[in-house]
């Protein structure tokens, strides 16, 4: 195992669900999605995550199943390589090395061994071409896969544009207004175009395509909402084309079902539209699904399919379009106006997410646990209104209490609400307590509680700043009003200014007793009991960007940073500079448990880290180039449970995790782990079954087997039925151990055979013992010859007996034993 | 261009009947109109679409179907009962027969044209015998209740599908029974509405497509009586449906104004099973499109907003040119409208009646494109009912505007209008000389002195004018070899030397008119005539055909003028030769004898002999472009068409004196008003 020598930058879930089309194992149970690097796995009916499968260093453009094994799932990466999973188990199986960037995969049950990916094309910018890439045969897990065969040339990037038609007879491609068509077995292109004429609702460029599963029929979506299905394309001439049109705004998604009787479209209406039989007049709605549809994909049973939107969420929607589940992940608005907070009580990051709700997003699960709707308006969408939104929020330090701002962007005067939200345990929710209009006369910049865990609940003050010069501080106090349900409300208790300068940060010290207010160029601190001026602090030129306070033994010292590159950390005690920094700082962040703050730098297109403590100049860690992108925000997460961190330079890391946003509104954090410790299959296992899908035949047929091998003796038969009644620990164990880590046959098979007979009732513990490496000793000689025996000697119990006894007559020792081979195998899949 | 004082004239209130049915010749290049004020007409495919003949309606006939038989016979059916043979030569109803069966609401031959079937209002279908010189009744099928408004013959003539009310039954021929019967709305639950089939097609697979009231077209496999395929394509009724020839291509029209196409498509690449697919939607019309037709190569449909839309199929087209754009006839492709000149008063026809209008006057002037203000607003004079159910064939009012002359299928009026300050008397001419009737176009000479009537059997008649009321018949030229076509268009030269008149077979002949004999023919050509007009000075007649192109002939040399040799060595602009309509009348400037003009229903040109003839190269509607350029450059630029296309539609255009010209349009939107309400319809955004 290589030793944790570097941080990383991992991107930390919260990724974008649509990278690509969602795919369904073949029996519909589980959901495959790429999400940023990762194929996760869902369960259809639970919608938990099950497995994330990482490996890929770049973003998965597209997975699909292996159409010759079900079990099996091809995933293309813009590293340039294909991977084969096993996705029950979580395992890749091997990886191609193609050399190119991939932008999107195709598999085909036609094509025996090769699968087909979008590539550029060298030398050329923005053109693409789609290529089939032979996938080798050859043993090994990394293997090379450079013999690629051009299909198409000047194809588009998106994986939308590009589909294959019934059997994979042919493929059809679209950019801007050209369709083309090319039959793989007369080795024809046909090309055909919409006329490009600009209508009011937008141009007609193709925007999507899907293929009939049955017919000789292309539906391609367009841009100004029309759907075309096309028809006899395989004549230049006297092809046709029938127009579909609901759609009032681009076709995102178009998907057949799997007989092709029905076509389903989406857009950004956030409507789900199913046709029926290619009719402009037979067509049913799924609305209102929250946000604008990015993929549809249909399960190959068709029962199911499922929608991934724009805002990471992907819906599951049953066969006679009724909404049936659906799964979250991180919602990226635009624009993050709140930054990160962490929400104390679930550890959960809290950011805008839906326009006027707030987001609470477990981090562990990559799932929104649940969304605050905070501006209770109805959002409407519509280019170029101004909508209210949600700009700030403050927890209190136990989280019973919650401070949001919100403010409707008008060009002159914002109207702003401060709403103050009381934790009710009952609902386990929070609930408006107060709701304050117009709290400053301008935008305010920022707000936070006095943060005093062991002080008692009335102590509790608000502190807000505007860009009306003044920072106002806000307490509870009783309700007089008895028509008033709750006993607390919030009202302002004083209003400070500095010489009329605009107040831009605010930061209590650790013990509440001191304020620290910047205004502009200049921090005022603050007594909070009487409110008294004590010192101002500045360091010319240059406004106060960041303010915060020291912790714990550093807790004297607070530090600022300015917009002119400068951090700079004053001693409250003495009231002097006590050193400062050049540093372009644009986020300063301390970590509520240890004395360390975390402050990135934005330097000529690099984000660079600096972990330092307040009471030394020298940064205790520096890491230059974190990412390309610059980093807006940052947090420290509390660990559940401290971290055991080897090197001395990564112990800031021990209590909390730093979780940063780029403004590509990507969640990243810093992992000391290696890449293969992160990869460590999840602990869950899921049971192994045949992942085929049950139909009302295979039900009847496997009725008549049962009663078929219940007569008969077959072994196998009647293992798989066993499984169905309780087995012994170790029989399941050795069922639910993936095939593939197991030792051999041979050396298994006496030792599950054992474990299937009855144990005669004068046997000993020791016998068994000795007849498990007596039998062991055997196998290699002749494995037939046992399985003979073992069949012999089961014909004499009668079966239903059999299934009855089955379950504990397992000795300790053997359990033991099994648990051994268990341990040394998993040795073995790590060592790999 | 030359600047003209322009009478805009909007006050022509014609409204157009609408399309009631269609009928494509079978194997031919012909395709039968009938409107909704039993007009026939019939359009030549081969010339541009050019509405050849004009049989006008009568208040006692309604058509409700047409059908060619026994190769070029038409023959229409309506609400009166009869079934009504026309005579094309000489464009009148020939013969009538009574079906018997009262109100007739459809009606169809056979695939070799000897036999018609007709579905009446008492729910019988009646099979006539195509015989030589009529029909002959041959017996009656099957009878049951409900009126049979749609038949359809199976190719093999064996079987005839029938659709009724909720039903649709078929037909054995030979026996005369029915052998299958089909509820189609059995489909559909709870509907307590009557379903109507409005129009149903026989293919020789078998298979029955029917369209109905409830918005589907329907394909039935006839002898299982099993639905085959259902296509709901509107919310409002399918009122027509026609086959293409090969039976691969169907278009149907709703009652919203939509037509669709359906193709027989294969499902996948090679292999023999087919599909009926719906693929293109066209929106063309406003209202009910009643009838549709399918020719080899276009998709024709017609509406209640009288609009005839011929919607050419790409995919047959060897190359883009004239039938491959998609062409749109609401007005006539002939003049409605004639004017006398020297007492400034039009003549407008309407189907019944005729308005005689006397046009403003302004004593002001203004710049290019200034609007004048009227001194005397135009006044309505006098309008002429004519009498009896028939309609108008033809009108003229004489240049001095004191005769006033119509004519209807059987007779013949004119009149003497007397003009005494503000006062006007009408006054009808008596005893006017028997006429072989009805006359299919009348034509006043320059002096007002005679007047010419174009007659059957390319006979034109010269009646003398006599003060102070009356006439008689000075000869009648015949052709010298004969004809059977009647002559649909005069021209008459104004030295009154001349009378060029123009017959069915498209044959110009030229009469002298001092010595009473024929002069010359001119040469013969493979097009329709639409407009022709003998030059005041130098006697040169100008034939505009329906293929777009312009001939010169000079009476005097008898032969082609040299500036009409040097067109056709050059050839006409591409542009020219791809409009639309056909030129309906052509008139001559006496003060610049090198121009000529012409107009369409979308432009007005001058054509100025004198300049040189644009190039393909060269654009063809230059006026704007002209008008910004410098006066040395504009001189290279110059072409002689000179085009105008700020008056449109243009029903009719003229010159009263060398720069004064009258203008008069009907712009559709006030056709649109006149019209019912269309169905209302949701659109998205509204």
């Amino acid at each position: 195992m290589v030793a944790p020598a570097t941080l990383r930058v991992v991107r930390c879930g919260g990724s974008s669900l649509h990278g690509a089309r969602a795919v369904f194992s073949a029996d519909s149970k589980y959901l495959l999605c790429a999400s940023g690097d990762f194929v996760k796995m869902y369960s259809v009916a639970t919608e938990e995550t099950l497995r994330v499968m990482g490996g890929h260093a770049d973003l998965v453009t597209g997975i699909q199943l292996n159409p010759h094994n079900h079990m099996q799932l091809y995933s293309s990466s813009l590293d340039g390589s294909i991977k084969l999973w096993d996705f029950m188990d979580g395992i890749p199986i091997k990886t191609f090395t193609v050399g190119s960037k991939l932008l999107a995969l195709y598999a085909l049950a036609s094509s025996e061994d090769s699968v087909f990916a979008v590539i550029p094309k060298s030398g050329e910018r923005d053109t693409f071409q789609l290529v089939s890439v032979k996938l080798t045969k050859a043993a090994g897990q990394d293997l090379e896969a450079r013999e690629l065969s051009v299909v198409l040339d000047g194809v588009d990037a998106s994986p939308k544009h590009i589909a294959f038609g019934r059997e994979g007879e042919y493929v059809a491609s679209v950019k801007e207004v050209n369709l083309q068509v090319y039959f793989f077995k007369r080795k024809q292109l046909n090309r055909f175009s919409v006329s490009t004429t600009k209508t009011k609702s937008g141009n007609n460029h193709f925007t999507c395509i899907a293929c009939h599963p049955t017919e000789d029929c292309i539906a391609t979506g367009h841009a100004d909402g029309k759907i075309r299905l096309w028809r006899n394309f395989h004549h230049k001439k006297e092809y046709t084309f029938s127009t579909l049109h609901w759609h009032h705004d681009t076709v995102m998604d178009l998907a057949f079902s799997v007989e092709g009787t029905s076509l389903l479209s989406g857009g950004v209406e956030s409507v789900l539209v199913l046709w029926h039989n290619e009719s402009d007049h037979q067509k049913d709605f799924l609305p209102r699904l929250g946000s604008a549809i990015e993929y549809i994909s249909m399960s190959s049973d068709g029962a199911l399919c499922c929608t991934l939107h724009t805002d990471n969420r992907i819906t599951i929607i049953n066969s006679n379009l009724r909404f049936c589940k659906s799964i979250q992940g991180l919602i990226k608005s635009t624009d993050v106006k709140t930054g990160l907070v962490v929400d104390p009580r679930t550890k959960a990051l809290v950011l805008n997410g839906e326009p006027g709700h707030l987001q609470f997003y477990c981090l562990q699960s990559d799932q929104q646990l649940f969304s605050l709707d905070i501006v209770q308006r109805q959002y409407i969408h519509q280019a170029g209104l101004n909508q209210a939104d949600l700009v700030k929020v403050a927890f209190s330090a136990q989280g019973k209490w919650l401070a949001t701002v919100e403010e409707i962007e008008e060009e002159s005067d914002p109207e702003l609400q401060l709403k103050l939200w009381f934790y009710d345990e009952e609902t386990q929710s929070f609930k408006l307590n107060t709701r304050i209009n117009m709290p400053h006369d301008g935008h305010i910049t920022d707000m936070c509680f006095r943060d005093m865990d062991e002080l008692e609940e009335d102590s509790l003050i608000l502190v807000t700043t505007g860009r009306d010069c003044v920072f106002k501080v806000w307490v509870m106090v009783e309700d007089t009003d008895p028509e008033a349900q709750q006993s607390v409300s919030w009202s302002c208790d004083f209003v400070g200014s500095y010489h009329n300068y605009q107040a831009t940060n605010c930061c209590f010290s650790e013990d509440g007793s001191l304020l620290a207010v910047s205004f502009e160029e200049t921090v005022t601190v603050w007594d909070s009991v009487t409110w008294d001026l004590k010192c101002t602090f500045c360091h010319p030129p240059g406004k106060i960007r960041n303010i915060c306070f020291g912790r714990l033994t550093c807790s004297k010292y607070l530090i600022g940073a300015t917009d002119y590159g400068f951090l700079c950390c004053w001693n409250l005690l003495s009231c002097a500079l006590e050193w400062s920094a050049h540093l372009n700082v644009l986020v300063l962040q301390p970590d509520p448990l240890s004395e360390h703050i975390a402050a990135v730098s934005w330097l000529s297109k690099e984000s660079s880290l600096f972990v330092f403590k307040p009471n030394e100049p020298r940064p205790i860690y520096i890491q230059r180039n974190l990412c390309k992108e610059k980093i807006q925000l940052a947090a420290f997460v509390p660990r559940d449970e401290p971290e055991t961190i080897g090197s001395e330079k990564y112990l800031w890391l021990r209590r909390s995790q730093l979780f940063f946003l780029t403004d590509t509104q990507e969640l990243m954090t810093l992992s000391t782990k290696s890449l293969e410790e992160r990869l460590t299959p999840s602990s869950k296992q899921l049971a192994v079954e045949e992942s085929l899908p049950v139909t009302p035949f295979s039900l009847l047929l496997g009725k008549h087997r049962r009663q078929q091998s219940q007569e008969g003796t077959d072994l196998g038969k009647l293992v798989v039925h066993n499984k169905h009644e309780q087995d012994s620990p170790a029989v399941k164990e050795l069922l639910h151990t993936p095939a593939h880590v197991l030792p051999s046959a041979s050396f298994l098979c006496p030792i599950f055979i054992n474990s299937l007979l009855i144990s005669k009732e004068n046997k000993s513990a020791e016998e068994v013992v000795d007849e498990v490496e007596m039998e062991s000793e055997k196998t290699e000689d002749d494995s037939d010859e046992e399985r003979d025996v073992t069949e012999m000697e089961q014909e004499d119990p009668s079966p239903v007996e059999l299934l009855g006894e089955m379950t504990c007559k397992l000795s300790k020792a053997q359990e033991k034993e099994l648990r051994k081979i268990r341990k040394i195998d998993y040795s073995w899949i790590s060592a790999f | 261009m030359g600047e003209f004082e322009v009478h805009r004239v909007r006050f022509f209130g014609l409204v157009p009947a609408g399309v009631r049915c269609l009928a494509c010749q079978p194997r031919g290049g012909r395709l039968a109109l009938a409107r909704t004020d039993g007009a026939v007409e019939v359009y030549n495919f081969a010339a541009n679409y050019f509405q050849e003949k004009v049989i006008p309606g009568s208040e006692a006939r309604s058509v409700e179907a047409l059908c060619w038989a026994a190769g070029e016979r038409l023959f229409g059916a309506g609400l009166g009962g009869d079934i009504t043979e026309y005579d094309l030569a000489r464009l009148c109803p020939a013969r009538s027969v009574d079906g018997c069966g009262g109100p007739v609401w459809s009606m169809a031959a056979n695939s070799t044209g000897t036999q018609l079937a007709i579905g009446c209002e008492d729910g019988s279908v009646k099979l006539f015998q195509v015989v030589p010189g009529g029909i002959q009744f041959e017996r009656n099928l099957d009878r049951r209740k409900g009126r049979i408004l749609c038949l359809s013959w199976h190719p093999s003539d064996t079987r005839i599908a029938a659709g009724s009310i909720d039903i649709l039954r078929v037909f054995d021929v030979c026996s005369g029974q029915t052998v299958q019967r089909i509820m189609v709305n059995y489909h559909v639950q709870k509907v307590k509405r009557e379903c109507i089939v409005w129009s149903i097609a026989f293919l020789s697979s078998g298979t029955v497509v029917s369209s109905d009231s409830f918005g589907r077209v329907q394909f039935w496999d006839w002898e299982r009586g099993t639905l085959l395929e259902s296509h709901t394509i509107s919310t409002s009724a399918v009122l027509s449906l026609a086959v293409s020839e090969k039976e691969d291509s169907i278009i149907v029209g709703t009652s919203t104004g939509a037509t669709y196409q359906f193709q027989l498509l294969p499902v996948k690449m090679g292999s023999l099973e087919k599909r009926w697919v719906r693929t293109k939607p066209f929106q063309h019309h406003t209202h009910d499109v009643r009838a549709v037709a399918h020719s080899s190569t276009a998709l024709i449909s017609g509406g209640l907003d009288a609009q005839l839309v011929i919607r050419p199929l790409m995919e047959k087209m060897q190359k883009k040119g004239y039938d491959a754009a998609l062409r749109k006839f609401t007005f006539p492709h002939r003049r409605l409208v004639s004017c006398a000149r020297k007492a400034r008063l039009l003549l407008f026809q309407f189907s019944q009646h005729l308005e005689l209008w006397r046009l403003g006057s302004t004593n002001e002037t203004g710049k290019d494109g200034e609007v004048l203000p009227l001194c005397r607003m135009p006044e309505h004079l006098v309008q002429l009912k004519s009498k009896g159910p028939e309609h108008i064939y033809c009108s003229c009012v004489s240049p001095c505007g004191s005769w006033v002359a119509y004519s209807t299928a059987s007779r013949f009026h004119l009149y003497r209008v007397q003009y005494e300050g503000d006062s006007i008397s009408v006054k009808k001419v008596p005893k006017v000389p028997k006429l072989l009737l009805p006359a299919y176009q009348l034509q006043f000479s320059a002096d007002s002195g005679s007047l010419f009537v174009a007659s059957a059997r390319g006979s034109v008649h010269v009646l003398q004018l006599l003060e102070p009321g009356g006439c008689k018949l000075l000869h009648t030229f015949r052709p010298p070899s004969g004809s059977p076509e009647a002559v649909y268009l005069l021209a008459a030269s104004a030295d009154g030397h001349w009378v060029a008149a123009v017959s069915g077979d498209w044959a110009i002949h030229i009469y002298n008119l001092k010595c009473f004999k024929h002069h010359c023919a001119v040469p013969a050509y493979s097009c329709a005539v639409t407009a022709l007009a003998i030059h005041p000075v130098t006697n040169n007649l100008v034939i505009a055909y329906s293929d777009q192109q312009l001939f010169e002939f000079s009476i005097p040399e008898k032969q082609y003028t040299a500036w009409s040799r040097m067109v056709q060595n050059c050839g006409l602009h591409r542009v020219w030769l791809e409009r639309d309509s056909p030129i309906t009348h052509i008139t001559f400037n006496p003060k610049n004898p090198s121009h000529i003009l012409l107009h369409d229903v979308y432009m007005f040109c001058v054509l100025d002999k004198s300049l040189p003839l644009p190039d393909n190269s060269a654009l063809l509607m230059n006026q704007s472009t002209l008008k910004q350029l410098p006066e040395n450059a504009r001189q290279r630029q110059l072409h002689a068409f000179k085009i105008c296309k700020k008056f449109q539609p243009l029903l009719f255009a003229d010159l009263l004196d060398e720069n004064c010209l009258v203008m008069v349009e009907r712009p559709i939107m006030d056709v649109k008003t006149q019209l019912p309400l269309p169905i209302q319809q949701k659109k998205f955004g509204t």
